[in-house]
């Protein structure tokens, strides 16, 4: 099956630069460096790592609001970062984006209607001029607010409602792809599962495939079907689901996952745990070779001297020298 | 015996243009040394309110602390002088906030902000107070202490910032540490850092800990005992063991389970119905029925009393014994 959606080699650098009137560069925010992956309809690919990893800037690359250094993506086997006029507006039709903060992702001078039917203001040919109203009602009503509420102005919902009006925003162009970024991490808990359940059952109605952005752990496993991790501009390691969260094989992932906190006291002092030291190198500068050998505890000469490249090591793809399965989520 | 800390049937109101808030409605707990206690809960529960009641640092005009008392060591702290409140802030009980960043003052040095209140409170030299520093930011394993002692907030991480806070709250040997989501705004391997930390420190000082969070699993990891709070009142306490065994609240129950796994994908979450109340309009009766599975009429009538479910165990629910067996 064609994939919907293949990222390879993918690249974003951002100048450092010193002085105003005579502006130089002095180096490079390795942001993203050398991201691979792909996506197939109706999938949910995960993507996790802490920040400053590279993954917001994957979504803002993947989304085209920021051009890439190098590297290809293709969209239903169309070349993306080549397309002008009309292949471009359909590729924004078909590629939506939901973000983190409900507050300052929406005007807050423009009435929900309007917001969430302003995608159809540069789509006309997505919804006829006199249905419009028709449905951005319909739109409300799939995400679980009151279609009555469309004059209302975003201050007068709460986050968790607010997110939805970012949704339903999203959702107005039928896209076939919506990333996510960190879509919950801003809502407490009870409303973070309301609004999950709803990105899921959105999912299945409308066969959406997802890039979900996020930094918890457990609300990644609970919404893909595969998972990256990213470390450093890299993705480190990449499963199903199950392979990540059950048997992942790379070091980074391995402490990430046994560094969540877990809901049960009974399990205190009796988990495999792996403790970090120090803070994540700066990607203006990142270490040579593997960009987790400062903090791995693994680390020999040849994780300073090569990158391990990521390929397939135990049953899927790790980026270690040293690879090996070690089970650390109880 | 007196507890180290007692809050006792607190209530503070905001007084707003929109109405009056009432952000506390009778929040009662108490804390012991070399004890953690968690308060657990959701934004606008009331959670941060009480610790800045106790430390005396509310804004006052708009919150209004109209019942109630808070007491260290016996001594209502509501009513002593403004003086002897400022020693017990400085002395007695300290707290660590979410946003180190802001809690820091960005012009002057870390070290300068420790040795502050080393040389106005101890009277130490300018040297005296910055050696100490330099073995407060040791003790708090920032690496290079005697040169990260000059420097500024901004030169810092998110993680060693959260550090030198702690380092700043420990300077005068305070016996009570609060802190208000402490790891909320770090990464998870930088969390873990930082609470193992708080709970050797904890330990070693036999301080009392009273830990401020939303987040299950922190709690989970190193309370001793967890109060639950919903719309400005507790809803449950309990020791952390038998709280996860068996919650006896409706509102407790529903929170766990709407918690995605880490160990396991599952099917669609439980979630809590509706959203919590407005502090200007809290529901009549228990502020939880309208969003609870389980109500029934009384619920909308009768503020539930805190029911005793054991030792050490209440739950404010009138069906508390039920919830708690299933």
């Amino acid at each position: 099956m064609a994939e919907l959606l293949e990222v390879q080699d993918l690249v974003k650098h951002f100048p450092v630069t010193r002085g105003v009137l005579f502006k130089r560069a002095i180096g490079q925010v390795r942001a993203v460096d050398g991201v691979s992956f792909t996506l197939s309809a109706g999938e949910t690919l995960g993507v996790v790592g802490e920040s400053g990893c590279g993954k917001s800037t994957l979504a803002q690359v993947l989304m085209l609001l920021e051009p890439p250094t190098s590297g290809s993506a293709r969209f239903e086997g169309e070349p993306m970062f080549a397309m002008r006029g009309s292949a471009l507006r359909a590729l924004r039709r078909n590629m939506q984006i939901v973000l983190q903060d409900p507050y300052t992702s929406l005007n807050p001078r423009m009435t929900v209607g309007d917001i969430v039917g302003e995608p159809f203001e540069i789509h006309p040919e997505a919804a006829p001029k006199g249905s419009r109203t028709t449905r951005v009602r319909e739109l409300l009503d799939v995400v679980g607010l009151n279609p009555e509420h469309i004059n209302r102005y975003p201050h007068q919902f709460s986050g968790g409602q607010r997110q939805r009006i970012g949704i339903a925003r999203a959702l107005a162009l039928r896209p076939k792809v919506i990333v996510c970024d960190e879509p919950v991490s801003a809502l407490d808990v009870s409303i973070q599962a309301q609004v999950m359940n709803l990105l899921r059952d959105l999912q299945s109605e409308f066969g959406l495939a997802y890039v979900f952005i996020a930094h918890d752990l457990s609300v990644v496993r609970h919404l893909s079907d595969r998972v990256a991790v990213m470390y450093l501009g890299k993705i480190v390691e990449i499963g199903t689901e199950e392979e990540i969260y059950q048997h992942p094989t790379h070091p980074y992932t391995q402490a990430l996952l046994s560094a969540v906190p877990v809901a049960d006291p009974a399990l205190r002092g009796q988990r495999d745990v792996i403790r970090l030291t120090g803070d994540v190198p700066s990607p203006i500068d990142p270490p040579s070779g593997c960009r987790f050998r400062t903090r791995c505890w693994k680390a020999r000469d040849v994780c300073a001297e090569e990158e391990p490249a990521l390929v397939d090591r135990g049953g899927h793809l790790s980026a270690c020298h040293f690879a090996e399965e070690r089970s650390v989520v109880p | 015996m007196t507890a180290l800390l007692e809050v006792e049937d607190l209530h503070v109101e905001f007084r707003t243009r929109d109405g009056v808030a009432r952000v506390l409605n009778g929040v009662s707990y108490h804390v012991d040394a070399g004890e953690t206690l968690a308060v657990l809960g959701e934004s606008g529960s009331g959670k941060s309110v009480t610790a800045q009641t106790v430390m005396g640092i509310l804004d006052t005009p708009p919150a209004h602390v109209t019942k109630g008392s808070v007491r260290f060591r016996g001594e209502d702290l509501l009513t002593a002088k403004p003086e002897r409140r400022r020693e017990v802030r400085a002395e007695g009980i300290a707290m660590i906030f979410q946003d180190a960043l802001s809690a820091l003052n960005p012009v002057f040095t870390v070290g300068f902000q420790i040795e502050e209140q080393l040389r106005l409170r101890r009277g130490m030299s300018r040297s005296e107070a910055r050696a100490r520093a330099v073995e407060l930011l040791d003790l708090v394993r920032i690496p290079h202490a005697r040169q990260r002692v000059r420097e500024y907030p901004h030169q810092f991480s998110g993680g060693m910032r959260q550090r030198a806070m702690i380092a700043m709250s420990l300077a005068l040997d305070p016996e009570v540490l609060i802190a208000d989501e402490p790891t909320t705004a770090l990464d998870v391997t930088v969390q873990a850092q930082i609470m193992d930390l708080l709970a050797e420190i904890q330990r070693e000082r036999h301080m009392g800990l009273v830990l401020i969070t939303h987040d299950l699993g922190v709690v989970a990891e190193v309370a001793d005992r967890i109060v639950v709070m919903y719309a400005g009142r507790i809803v449950e306490q309990s020791d952390a063991l038998s709280l996860f065994r068996s919650p006896g609240h409706p509102y407790t129950a529903a929170l766990m389970k709407s918690l995605p796994r880490l160990d396991d994908k599952g099917a669609a979450l439980d979630t809590i119905k509706g959203l919590p109340p407005s502090l200007l309009r809290i529901p009549p009766g228990c502020p939880f029925h309208p969003r609870c599975p389980r109500a029934e009429d009384v619920c909308s009538a009768e503020v539930p009393a805190p029911a005793r479910l054991g030792l050490g165990r209440t739950s404010a629910c009138h069906f508390a014994a039920e919830v708690l067996n299933g």
